[in-house]
């Protein structure tokens, strides 16, 4: 995946780059806002990283400049404005997810990695599947080989979230966000519990484990045996 | 400035000045008007009966000649009254009357005149020897001349009396109207100068100084109690910016010295790569923590600011109190502790919802956390929060209610404080600003948190004004 970062702090630009290469993707950086609306415009990156204060350009102008080019590359905004409203803002701007500084790579690259994916095509397919785990999101059943499933429905959405990104890390904040429609940290594990019990209803009793843990990150869920 | 040309300079003074200038402006109109009618008035009724009396007199002279007309001149001029009579031949020799000592050649000229003259009666040395008279002179058959007239003491009596009522009239308006201008100005020159030092006490650093209300009601003390209010505000900004400062300051550089040791023995100690990780993995939970509490703070300071009141929105209270209870309630059943929400029916209310569901969340993480399990009832009921939204009046209260150690009622309000914790409170994680958010969110709002025993345990209420905030309290 190609990755563009435009960031003005030129030992953040360089950090994030060299994160993305190390997992494999390709990242290139631009210092302010004009390069960065440049590069960008080719519309030849996945994603776009972009600082919201930046140099020449401010980086939701950048953004919007490029709506109005019709380049529609997903883009993640990094601000150090991390309140409500400011998202609101940055979102209505036309970027695509809001992430506050500091932030951790791990939160960052999965998030990335969901708007990359977002790109490649809308998942919107009524059945979700993974492994022999199968969620119908019209008639709300959940199955899991023959054995039906009874979830209550914020673990019903928690599953459709993880699904719907089956294979990406998906972080707390990420779920919080999502699922419950909250920005803020609620500062205690509230979100693991959440997982722990939804994970004792899919998996439980079944040798196979599909909700894994991604230490560090956040969890995945994942069919072991592919 | 002297004191005396500061009180000439008060707007008090020239509101004064301005009224008595017009004031004094108007009495002299007043009586000059008056003056000038009322000797109008004498003149015309002078004209009228000195008309009739020498129309009375011709006649008599017409059917009784010059003797008849002596006569009756004699007669009439020895009544005593401001009557005047003169009858005289053709060159000047009087004949019959009252007068003499007129101004030379007034006989001359038939018609009407005012001249001085002489009272018969009088002697010449006499002290109010001259008198003005309106006279009129007429013509008789035969080049007889009659003059008759009118003394005009009276009217120059009124006169003066008139003059001297305007004269007086103007200097006690004056003399009263300046002593009064001073006297207010004094009164409000001193209160505004009270004010003025008051509020140089509070510039050189006071904040607690307050501006003295009269407790009259009037404008200058709605003034000052609206001056105060503000002053008010301002000082518990400040002092909110202080104590921001004092708690970053040793509640932030704590784990920031924590940080730094613990890199700094890794460098030290360390000698594997295991060990490296197990220190930098530490360091990063550590600014976890940290970026934890800063964030907290932030947004504290937001709330406080009013800065977050743009957002403000329609809501539902007993939603979000589902919502967020749905959101802790495993964590409460990991402990063994059963969270009950009572939010059946709709409770609107307007505000942040991001704000109010953070403090709603820290409150009932609160209560989770020092609820112990261990503490049931003796009745062998499960430890139990209750979580409830209701109306009350026109405020929207949301109430968690524990039955863990609560609080006691000494240390309630210190505890809404950043960064306090108690005692009995410090074995548990937290950054001890849970209370203080939903203290400041509550407050932003127009509302506020009040902490009551729930007994036992502790009961946290958010009370919002349905409305939201009034924006100002007119």
């Amino acid at each position: 995946m190609r990755i563009l970062v435009i960031e003005d702090d030129s030992a953040a630009a360089d950090y994030l780059v060299k994160a993305f290469r190390e997992v494999g993707h390709v990242a290139d950086s631009a210092t302010d806002g004009e390069d960065g609306l440049a590069l960008a415009q080719d519309g030849q990156y996945d994603v776009l990283i972009v600082d919201r204060m930046l140099p020449k350009r401010d980086g939701l102008s950048v953004i919007g400049a490029l709506r109005d080019q019709g380049v529609e590359t997903p883009a993640l905004i990094l601000s150090a404005l991390g309140q409500v409203d400011d998202r609101v803002k940055g979102l209505r701007a036309g970027g695509d997810d809001y992430l506050p500084k500091p932030y951790s790579f791990s939160e960052l690259l999965a998030r990335v990695e969901v708007l990359a994916r977002r790109r490649g095509g809308r998942n919107e397919e009524t059945v979700l599947h993974v492994g022999d785990l199968q969620l119908d999101r019209l008639s709300h059943q959940v199955r899991r080989g023959a054995e039906e499933i009874s979830l209550q429905p914020r673990e019903f959405r928690l599953l459709e979230y993880l699904m719907k990104h089956a294979g990406q890390v998906v972080t707390r904040t990420m779920l919080l966000e999502n699922v419950w429609d909250y920005h803020f940290d609620p500062q205690t594990n509230v979100i693991d519990v959440h997982i722990s019990r939804l994970r004792s209803k899919i998996d439980k009793g079944f040798a196979q484990p599909l909700l894994h843990t991604v230490r560090g990150a956040g969890y995945m869920i994942r069919d072991g045996a592919r | 400035m002297t004191a005396l040309g500061k009180l000439f300079r008060t707007t008090t003074f020239k509101l004064t000045l301005v009224y008595l200038t017009v004031f004094a402006l108007f009495a002299a109109f007043l009586l000059a008007y008056f003056a000038l009618n009322t000797r109008r008035l004498i003149d015309e009724q002078i004209t009228e009966t000195v008309n009739a009396e020498i129309t009375g007199l011709a006649e008599q002279y017409r059917q009784g000649g010059l003797r008849r007309l002596v006569i009756v001149i004699d007669t009439r001029a020895r009544r005593p009254s401001s009557s005047l009579y003169l009858l005289t031949t053709f060159n000047g020799q009087p004949l019959a009357g009252n007068v003499t000592a007129l101004q030379p050649g007034i006989l001359d000229k038939p018609g009407w005149t005012e001249t001085i003259y002489r009272r018969l009666d009088e002697s010449e040395s006499a002290q109010h020897a001259e008198h003005r008279a309106l006279v009129r002179v007429f013509q008789l058959p035969g080049g007889f001349r009659l003059l008759v007239g009118r003394d005009l003491e009276e009217r120059e009596r009124l006169y003066r009396i008139v003059l001297a009522a305007g004269r007086w009239s103007v200097a006690i308006v004056l003399v009263l109207g300046l002593a009064g201008g001073l006297l207010v100005s004094r009164r409000v020159l001193r209160r505004v100068d009270a004010m003025t030092e008051t509020t140089r006490t509070i510039m050189e650093g006071d904040l607690g100084g307050r501006l003295p209300v009269a407790g009259t009601g009037d404008e200058i003390d709605r003034l000052a109690e609206n001056l105060n209010q503000m002053l008010e505000r301002i000082e518990s900004l400040m002092r909110g910016l202080k104590e921001v400062s004092d708690n970053i300051a040793h509640d932030l550089k704590t784990p920031l010295t924590r940080l730094r040791n613990r890199a700094e023995q890794a460098l030290r100690v360390a000698k594997n790569d295991d060990e490296y990780r197990a220190a930098l993995e530490a360091t990063i939970d550590e600014s976890d923590e940290l970026i934890t509490t800063f964030n907290a703070l932030l947004m504290i300071a937001r709330a406080e600011s009013g800065q977050a009141r743009d957002d403000m929105k329609d809501f539902d209270a007993a939603e979000i109190v589902q919502d967020i209870a749905e959101l802790y309630e495993p964590l409460g059943e990991e402990k063994g502790i059963t969270l009950k929400v009572e939010a059946a029916t709709p409770t609107p209310a307007k505000g942040n919802r991001e704000l109010v569901s953070q403090a709603v969340g820290n409150l009932i993480d609160n209560a989770i956390k020092y609820a112990e399990p261990c503490t049931e009832p003796a009745g062998g009921a499960p430890a139990e929060i209750v979580v409830s939204a209701t109306e009350a009046g026109d405020r929207v209260l949301i109430t968690v209610a524990d039955r863990g150690p609560g609080i006691p009622p000494e240390d309630r309000a210190r505890v809404v404080e950043r960064f306090v914790r108690l005692e009995q409170s410090r074995s548990q994680p937290g950054s001890g600003l849970g209370l203080s958010l939903a203290a400041a969110v509550a407050r932003l709002h127009g509302g506020e948190l009040m902490l009551e025993d729930n007994a036992p345990g502790l009961k946290c209420i958010i009370a919002l004004p349905r409305g939201g905030p009034v924006q100002s309290a007119a």
